[in-house]
């Protein structure tokens, strides 16, 4: 519990019959990063949407730390007043506003109107927003808005990170870029990724935590996951040798 | 680099020409329609600032103007001075709306939602004071006359001095100042932090939310100010009338308003304020004459705007401007030069705004033609 | 104890009363996620067809039961050709265009018929329940609503019609796949919906004096009567929030006065939507119709 920024207890959400997360315990040092992968329907994104305060928890969905404060029953906003930075799932931004004005709303907030400004260019430099940044980001392509929403959450300097399908739509290089980047906010920040592409996740040689229908399957480094047959059963759907 | 587009800036060119005009129209002309249109703007203007750039569409704003109206004439009476009622008008609407807006926002209600009951409040309000006739119904001395209303009451006078009363070309000026003023606060509203939160709340409320905005904070606070300035344009009308009846809180009251706004342009600030002195001119004009009903021409008027000019008169002028600007450029024949034209285009993004802007509300009904699902039948995704 | 069956049948006839003004705003709302606010426009005109086949000598029952409809649906299927089907998706726009399209209708009747009130004399007799005089036209119009009500349900359940609409509702595509053109079905949906609000206005107007504006307290019944009850399910949505404002308003009505039973409607209806976004239906009555 001690230097845990993550911990959940017997996590648990419930859909009406469906349980989407199944009594999850789950713990997440500082400055490490972690992949979460699993099938669609796993529940890892509803894993997420608990974290942050998206999906409103009672104490009867079990407890969530996040730097030993209990979250339970908080809103989004204020969950990610505490330091949480989130990309969601689908990318969520602000396609009628540039990409310079959606950055320094989220600088803005972190930081006080002098500074805003000054974090807005670090963020454009580290990203590689400079060429789109004045454009609408309604109007760029489905890339070039996932690493906006990227920069959005960096925006706001926090020391947690959670990115749902970061790699979602992008291929190569771009790829490559994104690994690189993530790396570099594990430096200052914990992240935790989720996604499908196995390749990044490869990529990226963090600890990986397999969901499966709710509930951890198993953890581990890539290479011991990715040999492991229950999870080659999981996504392939048959046994394997 | 300039970080944002020109919604807090002022044209301070126009808007001093603007002003001057105003100031000086009484030494050339009659005083009294122009009051009643200037109260009209300031009307449209306060639901203008919040539609447009907030994004939160009052069906009832005429809620406010009334309670504006009623509060000053109810507090001149039984005060018989008018400074402190003045404030009252502005301050009542302004914690009424700070109740609504509350229970409203808080509850995270869609945007169809908040129309209902927008509207729901001001019905409220017209049919309970429609029915306070009789001398039961009185607030001190002040009787609420029930549909005939509140009439014959002290209008504002110079403050300290009663005796002293501000009829005629000096309601004029108290008109046209609160104009300008409430101008003012607005676009500095809009420069500040806040008016940037409200604009990027009306694109993507979630997402605001995921930044660490407080949302319903936000909205409540903008429907505070704008029902204040509402209450104001109400307190104005009643001393322009001499009489306050429930009339103010009517559907009518409210449908207008939001018809010089439309028509104006949603989405600027000078747009309502036009929009509502044009219509006002038409309706005063109308009203004296009996050939075309008045809401024979208003809702062909609505129709036809909703339909052909969706943004409304003041936009689609600045974009046509603007889009004779980008040919000229582009005539010029250099391509570098037209990408920077369209960038600067880009770059006045807060103003490129739709009525119907996806991304806002959390819980509206998917529409159809677009495979829709109910709300609550979207599937879970894990 | 007459006075306990005057009280229950002044809830009933206030009940229909609201469903039936309710019933055409529910089906497009239900269906289209349309918000039309010149219904209480259509109603009001079903009002005035009666009157004017009234004054040419057409049977009156004939006229609010079949012309009347037939007139208002013809209004409203004019009106999705000309507007609405241009503002799908739109539902802000929606809303601001029907609210024109009401003050235009609103205009052309006091053009035609003038802006004094008028009234059709109704064709019931009255009769007594113990001491009071009762109007047998209610009685009439609670079962006119009922025999509504349960066509519709028979059309949405028991019907291709209603298949294909249920459908359309879900999911436009749908209806593409079944190999009906989605815009057909909102065409059609939004004609039946004026045809309703039409047979509404024509059966009410013996009861209710005709003012061009009455169409007025007409759309903010309905209107708040549908959105509470929601769209999932039409019929049943629309008659719990009417229920439940029927009875409020009159226990309120005969313990105070008319004007706080509608204020206390009102006032309920603004409680109901805060408790429940998503409209009665959508807390209550997920799967039905």
């Amino acid at each position: 519990m001690s230097d845990a920024v993550v911990e959940t207890i017997d996590l648990t959400m419930r859909f009406g019959g469906v349980t989407a997360v199944d009594h999850v315990n789950f713990t997440l040092r500082e400055r490490e990063l972690r992949c979460l992968i699993g099938p669609n329907g796993a529940g890892k994104s509803t894993f997420f949407k608990c974290l942050t305060g998206q999906y409103r928890l009672t104490s009867a969905n079990g407890r969530v730390f996040i730097r030993g404060a209990d979250v339970v029953g908080m809103r989004p906003h204020e969950v990610v007043r505490m330091g949480v930075g989130i990309k969601t799932q689908v990318p969520s931004v602000m396609n009628g506003l540039t990409v310079t004005e959606n950055l320094w709303l989220a600088a803005r907030r972190a930081h006080g109107w002098a500074r805003s400004t000054a974090e807005v260019q670090r963020v454009i430099d580290e990203v590689g927003l400079a060429d789109i940044a004045r454009r609408q980001v309604g109007e760029l392509a489905h890339g070039q808005r996932q690493m906006v929403e990227i920069g959005i959450v960096l925006a706001q300097d926090p020391w947690l990170v959670l990115l749902d399908e970061p790699a979602a739509g992008i291929t190569g290089a771009e790829v490559e870029r994104l690994v690189v980047l993530i790396r570099q906010i594990n430096q200052s920040a914990s992240v935790v990724v989720v996604d499908h592409d196995m390749e990044f996740v490869r990529m990226l040689g963090s600890t990986i935590t397999v969901f499966h229908q709710g509930a951890v399957l198993t953890e581990g480094l890539a290479p011991q996951v990715l040999a492991d047959a229950r999870v080659r059963e999981v996504y392939i759907g048959n046994r394997t040798q | 680099m300039k970080a944002w587009p020109s919604i807090g800036q002022i044209r301070w060119g126009w808007f001093l020409a603007a002003a001057a005009v105003l100031l000086l129209w009484p030494v050339f002309a009659d005083t009294h329609t122009p009051t009643v249109l200037l109260i009209w703007a300031l009307f449209a203007l306060s639901l203008g600032l919040m539609w447009g750039y907030a994004g939160l569409l009052s069906f009832g704003h005429s809620a406010y103007f009334g309670l504006g109206a009623y509060t000053y004439a109810i507090a001149v009476i039984n005060i018989g001075e008018s400074t402190v009622p003045l404030l009252l008008a502005v301050l009542v609407p302004a914690v009424v709306a700070a109740v609504i807006g509350a229970m409203m926002f808080y509850g995270r209600i869609s945007d169809v939602y908040m129309g209902v009951i927008t509207l729901v409040v001001t019905l409220i309000l017209f049919k309970f004071m429609s029915a306070t006739a009789g001398d039961q119904y009185a607030i001190g001395d002040a009787r609420l006359g029930g549909f005939n209303g509140i009439p014959g009451f002290p209008i504002l006078n110079v403050p300290g001095m009663p005796e002293i009363s501000l009829f005629g070309v000096p309601m004029y000026y108290i008109a046209a100042v609160s104009l300008l003023g409430c101008y003012l606060i607005s676009r500095w509203i809009l420069a500040r932090s806040f008016g940037r939160v409200l604009v990027g709340i009306r694109e993507n409320e979630a997402r605001c939310e995921l930044l660490g905005y407080s949302v319903p904070a936000y909205k409540t606070a903008i429907f505070t100010i704008s029902a204040a300035m509402a209450g104001l344009a109400g307190c104005l009308f009643a001393n322009w009338t001499e009489i306050v009846t429930p009339g103010v809180f009517s559907l009518r009251s409210a449908a207008e308003v939001i018809v010089w706004t439309i028509v104006g342009g949603v989405g600027t600030l000078i747009g309502p304020v036009l929009g509502a002195m044009a219509l006002g001119m038409v309706k005063l004009l109308l009203g004296e004459q009996t050939v075309i009903d008045n809401s024979l021409l208003l809702g062909l008027i609505l129709v036809v705007v909703v339909l052909a000019i969706p943004r409304g008169v003041v936009p689609a002028l600045q974009g046509w401007w603007r889009g004779r600007a980008r040919i000229r450029v582009q005539r010029a024949g250099h391509g570098r030069v037209r990408q920077r034209a369209t960038t600067v285009r880009s770059g006045e993004s807060a103003t490129g705004w739709r009525r119907d802007a996806p991304g806002g509300s959390r819980a509206s009904a998917e529409a159809p033609g677009t495979g829709g699902r109910l709300p609550a039948q979207r599937a879970v995704r894990p | 104890m007459d006075y306990a069956a005057v009280v229950v049948l002044q809830i009933l006839y206030m009940i229909a009363f609201l469903a039936l003004i309710s019933a055409g705003l529910a089906i497009v709302f239900g269906m289209m996620r349309v918000i039309n606010l010149a219904h209480g426009e259509f109603v009001m005109l079903g009002g005035y067809t009666t009157l004017a086949c009234d004054r040419a000598g057409i049977d009156i029952w004939f006229a609010m039961l079949v012309i009347a409809p037939l007139v208002v649906g013809l209004v409203g299927l004019i009106i999705e050709r000309l507007v609405i089907r241009f503002l799908y998706g739109r539902m802000i726009d929606t809303m601001l265009a029907t609210w024109g399209l009401s003050l235009l209708l609103i205009g052309l009747v006091t053009l035609i018929f003038g802006s004094s009130a008028v009234s059709v004399a109704a064709p019931l007799p009255g009769y007594q329940l113990g001491e009071f005089q009762m109007g047998g036209y209610n009685l009439f119009i609670i079962l006119v609503t009922l025999v509504l009500y349960v066509a519709m349900w028979v059309v949405l359940r028991h019907t291709r019609l209603g298949l294909v609409a249920r459908g359309a509702m879900q999911n436009a595509e749908i209806a593409s796949a079944l190999g009906y053109n989605p815009r057909t079905v909102y065409m059609v949906t939004f004609t039946i919906g004026a045809a309703l609000s039409g047979l509404a206005g024509g059966v009410l107007a013996p009861l209710t004096g005709l003012l061009p504006a009455s169409g007025g307290a007409y759309i903010g019944q309905a209107f708040i009567a549908v959105i509470t009850g929601g769209a999932g399910a039409v019929i049943a949505g629309t008659l719990a929030s009417t229920g439940l404002f029927g009875v409020v308003s009159q226990l309120v009505s005969f313990a105070y006065s008319p004007v706080i039973g509608e204020i206390a409607m009102l006032a309920l209806a603004i409680i109901l939507l805060r408790l429940m976004p998503q409209g009665i239906s959508g807390r209550f009555f997920r799967n039905s119709q």
